[in-house]
């Protein structure tokens, strides 16, 4: 497995290796339309070492985070976290946020999922 | 003091690779009472039992050990080898040194070391081992066959023509099972109904078969040759031997509006039924829940209608009790439920059928006589959405099955095909994951249906169905193409994982059978014994055993009924002779024993003993059948004092086995 395959899967807990193929991920996400790659494809390409391709691709910042993939794969692959994972990969590697702590309070949704609101607050002024 | 032969199997490489045979057998050597001990590639070829018996001659041995695979592969053999050279067989024991030794470990040195520990403890046991001699039980002559669909008719069928009775008990008012509702099979597109009748009718007539519809099994008892099955025949309110069928109380019956269950509730039937037109037995059955003369007393309409007095309106359940050698499981399969799968809209839309109840939409004797409309508002429709693996190969839980069902592949691709045929102005797509079509002409099939009626098979699943204006919004993926599809389809069909029936787990549990985490059957060998359950005589038949087509479904029937025949055919059984024994003068009438034992073989009896001074004593004792008991050794653990042992696996014996690994 290679590094950054490693650290992704690490963060986000989830075992590509599992995905059947199905597409079903892609099939249920309502942003499809904004993403170059697409859910389905994100957990290929962590599978197979691309992350370099995905980390430089607009479309992990067009995920909603709105839980459809996950709540719909059969195989419990969850794309939305590994999503997550890629999107907090490129945050670490540049070493710098985009957002700072103090302007976070302001504009919270408190009826947002935790990590929705994580990974809009990463996406932030991207 | 024993004169014992040690014998070590390499099992070629399997044991030999991991476990330094010569080791074992030179360690062994010097175990008391060991006189012989040498190691061979395949102890369970010809040469190697031939070994074993010219040593037992040669040396006069009293006790044989032999060190390889798990007993249950090879434990027989080296008793039956043993017993022709004049050895009890019960004087051999196995030290498992592949599956606990070689198999499980990496290392040489550890695989080597437990492997002389239980070489060990064999020889200690060994020590202690007392011939014994095997009873034997009689075999009662008849057949019960669980569930009536074609798995159970065909091997009811099946041993009913080497001439034994059979009892088919099916819990339903007919037998035929999922069959009946099926309207084409695959892959030669032959009327279910047609082929599946002829059989029904088959065991309606034969003179060996005794069809118990209606019922169902409360209660097992016994063991292999000699069970006691409780059966339960529910109440149907009408007597089966006057009623002719005729189907005027079906048609009088003033409850209109049950939902009938043969076509999965698209449509109603009366509170009294036949299930279908060919039903077997033909008989019509009440339904408690709707009857308004079983539920306020005031109706009375079939009765006044029936012509021979077959209402009987004050009928109750009756309990058989009957006898059995040998019981066949074949309570089959269910469709799972819908109800977790909402981003299909199956509870949304009546538009969203499962492929059952598309079978039935299909069917002549269906809701719609045949012709395929929307059951929202009975119009044609256009477009069609297959979706493939609804709740199958899933790893999330409680939501779906993580097998393959099997059967949905070509029960999509016939139903795609029979919609294009008979509605060519309709677009067709089936959504498949893999399309799985191993067995004979069956992907030959598939590409029929694409190559011959245009149907548009989509790599990819649907994400979601939205119901909007009549329509259903259809979202879906088309991996290969790289696109998100969006068809406004008229009506989706979800190829529903299946499941074992509902009263598969209880039926298991009544046996003593074992059942995998999915609730299907477990057969006593995956691949060299798959109709026979682990339990001795109990057999398996048809998708209680896993996800089966009708083909193989027969072919299973018609293996379980071999089984069966073989078992029937024999007038007497070979009992186990490692039961427990009590010891009378040590029993102290607690009847601890008597209330754990799981098959009943334990009872009291008052007994004389000599007492001092010339004076009888009357105690109470335990006493054990042999021939019930299946020597699980419950009692022997619950004895408070010591009077319970098992033959063969006494308490003594175990103790020098952990002696012998513990010194």
């Amino acid at each position: 497995m290679n590094h950054m395959t490693e650290i992704v899967t690490r963060i986000s807990g989830v075992n590509p290796r599992k995905c059947m193929k199905c597409g079903k991920c892609t099939a249920a996400c309502p942003a499809y339309d904004e993403m170059d790659y697409h859910p389905h494809q994100f957990v290929d390409m962590v599978e197979t070492g691309r992350l370099e391709e995905l980390m430089n691709s607009r479309g992990i910042y067009m995920c909603l985070s709105c839980f459809a993939c996950l709540e719909r794969c059969p195989r419990s692959v969850e794309p939305a976290k590994l999503i997550e994972a890629v999107r907090l990969a490129v945050v670490r590697q540049q070493g710098r946020n985009h957002l700072k702590p103090e302007q976070i309070p302001a504009l919270l949704d408190p009826d947002l999922p935790q990590q929705a609101i994580t990974s809009a607050f990463r996406k932030y002024r991207k | 003091m024993q004169k014992i032969g040690v014998f070590v199997c390499w099992c070629g490489s399997n044991i030999a690779a991991t476990v330094d045979v010569q080791a074992v057998s030179d360690a062994l050597a010097r175990e008391p009472g060991v006189v012989f001990s040498t190691n061979y590639q395949y102890m369970c070829s010809q040469a190697g039992q031939d070994m074993i018996q010219e040593k037992i001659r040669e040396l006069g041995l009293t006790g044989v050990v032999v060190c390889s695979c798990s007993p249950r592969m090879h434990e027989a053999t080296f008793r039956k080898a043993c017993e022709k050279a004049g050895l009890n067989p019960y004087m051999v024991e196995i030290a498992n040194i592949r599956e606990q030794c070689s198999w499980i470990h990496k290392d040489k040195l550890s695989g080597t070391e437990k492997a002389v520990l239980l070489g060990k403890a064999a020889v200690a046991k060994v020590h202690l081992n007392t011939p014994l001699t095997a009873g034997e039980s009689p075999v009662t002559k008849r057949a019960l066959v669980i569930g009536g669909g074609i798995a159970g008719i065909q091997t009811a069928l099946d041993i009913a023509e080497a001439g034994f009775p059979v009892d088919i008990v099916e819990k339903k008012p007919t037998i035929g099972g999922k069959m009946t509702q099926i309207d084409k099979t695959f892959p030669t597109l032959d009327c279910a109904a047609c082929i599946l009748t002829p059989k029904m009718v088959d065991a309606a007539q034969n003179e060996n078969i005794n069809i118990l519809s209606y019922s169902e099994v409360e209660a097992v008892k016994g063991f292999v040759g000699n069970f006691t099955v409780t059966i339960r025949r529910k109440a149907r309110f009408v007597d089966e031997t006057k009623c002719t069928g005729c189907g005027l109380c079906t048609e009088k019956c003033p409850q209109k509006k049950v939902p009938n269950e043969f076509n999965l509730g698209l449509d109603t039937r009366r509170a009294i039924y036949i299930p279908f037109a060919q039903a077997v037995p033909k008989a019509a059955a009440i339904d408690p829940n709707y009857c308004t003369m079983l539920k306020t007393g005031k109706c009375g309409v079939c009765s006044k209608v029936c012509t021979v007095g077959a209402i009987d309106y004050q009928q109750k359940d009756e309990l058989l009790e009957r006898e059995y050698g040998a019981i066949v499981a074949a309570t089959g399969f269910e469709p799972i439920s819908m109800d977790k799968f909402d981003e299909f809209a199956y509870s949304q839309s009546p538009d969203v059928v499962t492929s059952l109840e598309f079978e039935r939409l299909m069917n002549a004797a269906g809701p719609t006589g045949g012709t395929l409309l929307r059951p929202s508002d009975g119009t044609h429709p256009h477009t069609l959405v297959f979706v493939q693996c609804v709740g199958s190969r899933c790893d999330g839980g409680e939501k779906g099955k993580p097998y393959c069902s099997k059967i949905c592949c070509m029960y999509t691709a016939k139903h795609a095909m029979l919609t294009r045929e008979k509605y060519p102005d309709t677009e067709v797509y089936v959504f498949y994951i893999d399309v799985r079509t191993p067995g004979k002409n069956f992907d030959e099939f598939y590409r029929r249906a694409v190559e011959e009626y245009g149907v548009h098979y989509v790599k990819g699943m649907v994400g979601k169905v939205v119901p909007e204006n009549g329509k259903l919004k259809v979202q879906a993926s088309d991996l290969l193409g790289g696109q998100q599809l969006h068809i406004d389809a008229d009506m989706v069909v979800l190829a529903a994982a299946v499941e074992p029936d509902k009263s598969a787990r209880p039926l298991a549990t009544m046996l003593t059978a074992s059942m995998d985490t999915n609730d299907f059957f477990t057969e006593a060998h995956p691949k060299l014994r798959p109709v026979e359950s682990p339990t001795a005589g109990v057999f398996l038949s048809g998708a209680c055993q896993g996800p089966k087509d009708i083909p193989e479904t027969v072919a299973q029937a018609g293996a379980a009924a071999a089984k069966v025949i073989g078992l029937l055919s024999k007038d007497r059984l070979t009992c186990n002779p490692c039961v427990a024994r009590s010891d009378e003068l040590m029993c102290n009438g607690c009847s601890a024993c008597e209330k754990v034992c799981p098959y009943g073989a334990i009872t009291y009896i008052d007994k004389e003993f000599r007492g001092p001074n010339r004076t009888t004593l009357l105690r109470r004792v335990a006493q054990v059948n042999p021939a019930v008991c299946q020597g699980c050794g419950a009692c022997t653990v619950a004895c408070p004092s010591g009077a319970m042992d098992l033959q063969g696996f006494s308490n003594a014996q175990i103790m020098a086995e952990v002696d012998a690994i513990c010194k």
